[in-house]
């Protein structure tokens, strides 16, 4: 080859021969390149070619190639989904079309709407009501026996398929109490009173004076709602004062503020967003959490 | 009148920034303007400063022409000691920040608005001053030519530190584009082009007037690496913004396109600032520090082509599996594969540039620095490639391991190879005879290879974890893990992130107490390296 016909400076380490060229004392070896290093290097460039051969990857004017193969992201997903579906079918298409008694009677359909009930949770749920379900201030605990609109299966149904307060689904459960404060219902020392009232009926430490005189006013303001025992109403979603569990606190301070400005939660109807299967799967996961309840006869 | 011109328009920037500031459009331009208008008004009064007037008579001796412009190098190595310290620093906050959330401080000290900070303070002012420092000392050097342009080099300098000050309080600000690594502004993107240009003429200016009959193949790197990143950054920055005094804009493409135009922008980030740079500064500096002829030149030649050729096209793999069509998935996955042996390349011609002087290693810490740089380098162009792999990809996607194979690149690679080189050139900038301490670099060598070794570890078990949770189904097909449940699953890793973020940044630290004293031209009194077979312990002798 006629680039090495001309000689030039031999290194004595190597004995390989220099490029002839220096720059600011660095010189070139004319070593050839690796024989595996090139080797490789047409390997991956032959494996590239099948692969482009193989999968959709030349572009066309419209769309592009398909390979051999024709598999795209979105076929080997819908064909990855519909050999998920078609081993569920059976039992999804029953939860969809059975009612919730028929499913609870069925243990094998039960352990599967736990078990999808659970991922379900985990996805859409656990955002507001926690991973383990235990909620949190202004969010519904899951797990105890306190219910604000019904813990059977159907009530709990209907207040997921239809959420809480909100503008999307006119079935959504709906109550407001008053802001006693905030409109002027009641007086400062009134709303004191009728927390001392409520810390009372709950077993907690109060000022017995004071308490007297909230239940007289409790029994002319909130009644109609909480019940006479204060036991509340779940027709209504009015909270059992009695338990001393409650969605925004127990404290003196946090009672008398929600008497004085009540917050009011909300929920999204996922019937909505999600299929009637997915939604009994929720009832019934919720359901089974601990705190479920028998349906009234 | 020396500097009375540089005077003049730094004080019309000064007013200019002024009366932005007072016509902003949003609180955000007008906050941004102000931190324009203090950097320029303490920028001016600086200058004043030095403003010498001549006398007739008085002539000034002029500066040594036949010399190399190196005043800007000197400054740059100190830009990217400062800015490497500064970028650690942010890299421990916020990986304190994921493990700890508590940390995060509303609102200008939150993850979302450091973890630009630090990734850009790493690459773009660390490595950036990095890169153009090194290229400014190696093109002079093996184009045997002065720089062309010396005024122009030096507002390369302060124009990029002006980039970096408004990136960063940018960010703290909540100034973004939202694009990854291209998170400035349409103003700031301007200003960045301009000290570009400016950049790229200044460097080819120098080659243009070469000396040397042949362009040396640092230069070629280092070129390739000027003129693509100043093709990446204007087209995935074109943007309309919404006022001309105002911080927001809106970008040019929309949809998968515009996601393409910003991974095809990032990953050749990656390619041609972290990797053709910083080879640029391996063909120069290993060598140099070897004091052996470079192992391959034909090597250099194929795998400068087909790095340079293939690197261009392996964006898409960063959007496997979502909106782009397949078939650019398919092409930016094999040319990630082709482009496994043109990066190792640069690692043969780098390792096996020592072959005749292995020995150098046991005496030579700098060079163990280029050594196990070179390693990490060959690491993670191994991995970079197996990761597009798209069945690879979709476990490895979004998990910590994308996060650990950029530190093993970013810390090992761009780290280890821009402190060998800093070791080199102080001595030679300052003009001392030697480092002040071997041994401090020997530490140094150590810290950071255990905090690499640490955080890349901890992260490949963090990403497996994550990825193989968020894919975890039950025998009847649901998904098992909550997102929270993944995040509460690795926090141990990302306890030991931190701690290996913070032995790295020791290291960064100590290089700097060794650099610091060595430009003040202290030497400490140390037994050599490698030096103990002459000092066997002495024993004690019964008689």
């Amino acid at each position: 080859m006629a680039e090495h016909e001309e000689k030039h400076e031999v290194d004595e380490q190597t004995g390989t021969q220099t490029t002839g060229h220096e720059w600011d004392g660095i010189k070139e070896l004319d070593t050839p390149m690796p024989r595996w290093w090139l080797w490789t290097f047409y390997a991956t460039i032959v494996f590239s070619i099948g692969y482009v051969i193989y999968y959709p990857a030349i572009p066309l004017l419209e769309g592009s190639t398909m390979g051999i193969s024709g598999q795209t992201n979105r076929l080997q997903l819908q064909q990855d989904m519909a050999v998920a579906d078609a081993a569920r079918r059976d039992l999804i298409s029953m939860l969809a079309e059975q009612d919730l008694e028929d499913v609870a009677a069925n243990p094998e359909l039960v352990r599967f709407a736990e078990a999808g009930g659970a991922s379900l949770f985990k996805v859409n749920c656990s955002q507001c009501h926690g991973s383990g379900a235990q909620g949190g201030p202004g969010y519904p605990n899951l797990n105890d026996d306190d219910w604000l609109w019904g813990g059977d299966l159907q009530a709990i149904y209907e207040t997921i398929a239809h959420g809480v307060r909100n503008d999307e689904d006119d079935d959504a459960r709906f109550s407001q109490m008053p802001a006693f404060g905030a409109d002027g219902i009641l007086e400062r020392d009134e709303i004191n009173a009728v927390a001392e009232h409520v810390l009372a009926i709950s077993g907690q430490d109060h000022e017995a004076a004071l308490a007297g005189q909230g239940a007289e006013i409790f029994m002319d303001q909130c009644t109609a709602c909480h019940g006479e025992s204060g036991m509340g109403e779940q027709d209504l979603g009015a909270p059992d004062l009695t338990d001393a569990i409650s969605l925004y606190g127990n404290t003196r301070e946090t009672i008398r503020a929600q008497i004085r400005q009540p917050k009011h939660g909300a929920m999204p109807p996922w019937l909505e967003r999600l299929r009637e299967a997915n939604v009994k799967q929720l009832a019934i996961y919720v359901h089974s959490r601990g705190g479920g309840e028998e349906a009234a006869e | 009148m020396k500097f009375g011109t540089e005077v003049l328009l730094l004080a019309a920037a000064t007013l200019l920034a002024f009366v932005a500031a007072g016509f902003a459009s949003d609180d955000l331009f007008a906050a941004h303007a102000w931190v324009l208008f203090a950097v320029f008004a303490l920028a001016t009064v600086f200058m004043m400063r030095k403003v010498e007037f001549s006398t007739p008579g008085g002539a000034k001796v002029e500066a040594d022409k036949s010399g190399y412009v190196d005043d800007v190098v000197r400054y740059g190595v100190i830009a990217t000691l400062f800015w490497g310290v500064v970028g650690f620093l942010v890299g421990v906050i916020i990986a304190a920040q994921l493990a700890w959330p508590v940390l995060n401080i509303e609102p200008w000290f939150n993850f979302g608005r450091l973890r630009p900070l630090h990734t850009s303070a790493v690459i773009f002012a660390f490595g950036g001053n990095a890169l153009i420092c090194t290229s400014l000392y190696v093109v002079q050097r093996t184009s045997r030519a002065r720089l062309f342009g010396e005024k122009a080099a030096w507002f390369v300098f302060w124009g990029y530190q002006l980039f970096i000050v408004l990136a960063a309080t940018g960010y703290l600000l909540g100034i973004t584009q939202s694009r990854e690594y291209a998170e400035p502004e349409w103003y700031v993107d301007l200003w960045l082009t301009i000290v570009w240009v400016v950049y790229l003429i200044v460097f080819l200016g120098t080659i243009i007037k070469r000396k040397e009959p042949h362009i040396y193949v640092a230069n070629w790197f280092f070129l390739a690496f000027i003129v693509t990143v100043a093709m990446l950054h204007i087209v995935n920055n074109l943007a309309i913004p919404v006022s001309l005094l105002g911080a927001k804009s809106y970008s040019a493409f929309a949809g998968v396109q515009d996601a393409l135009t910003q991974w095809w922008y990032g990953h050749n980030a990656v390619g041609f600032f972290l990797t053709a740079g910083f080879l640029g500064m391996m063909y120069y500096f290993v060598p140099k520090q070897a004091n052996r002829p470079v192992y391959s030149y034909r090597l250099s030649i194929v795998h400068f082509w087909s790095l340079i050729f293939l690197y261009i096209w392996a964006g898409p793999h960063h959007l496997h599996y979502t909106a782009l069509p397949d078939w650019a998935q398919t092409l930016g996955m094999v040319f990630s594969i082709m482009l496994w042996m043109p990066s190792w390349g640069g690692m043969i011609n780098g390792l096996m540039t020592l072959q005749g002087a292995w020995d150098k290693l046991r005496t030579d810490p700098v060079l163990r620095m280029f050594v196990i740089s070179l390693a990490f380098y060959g690491m993670s162009t191994f991995e970079g490639p197996m990761m597009s792999i798209k069945t690879i990809n979709s476990l490895s996607h979004y998990t910590d391991w994308t996060i650990g194979h950029v530190h093993s690149g970013a810390l090992g690679w761009n780290g280890m190879i821009t402190f060998g080189a800093l070791y080199y050139l102080v001595p030679k900038l300052w003009n001392r005879e030697r480092l002040y301490s071997l041994r401090l670099v020997n530490w140094h060598l150590w810290l950071a290879t255990i905090g690499i070794v640490v955080y890349a570890a901890v992260m490949w078990v963090a990403g497996i974890t994550q990825g193989l949770m968020w894919r975890e189904y039950d025998d009847q097909g649901f998904l098992v893990n909550s997102f929270i449940e993944t995040v509460s699953a690795i926090h141990p890793e990302y306890v030991m992130r931190m701690v290996g973020g913070l032995i790295y940044l020791t290291g960064a630290l100590v290089m700097s107490y060794n650099i610091i004293r060595t430009i003040r031209g202290d030497v400490r009194d140390e037994a050599p390296m490698g030096g103990s077979v002459g000092t066997a312990p002495k024993i004690a002798t019964a008689n």
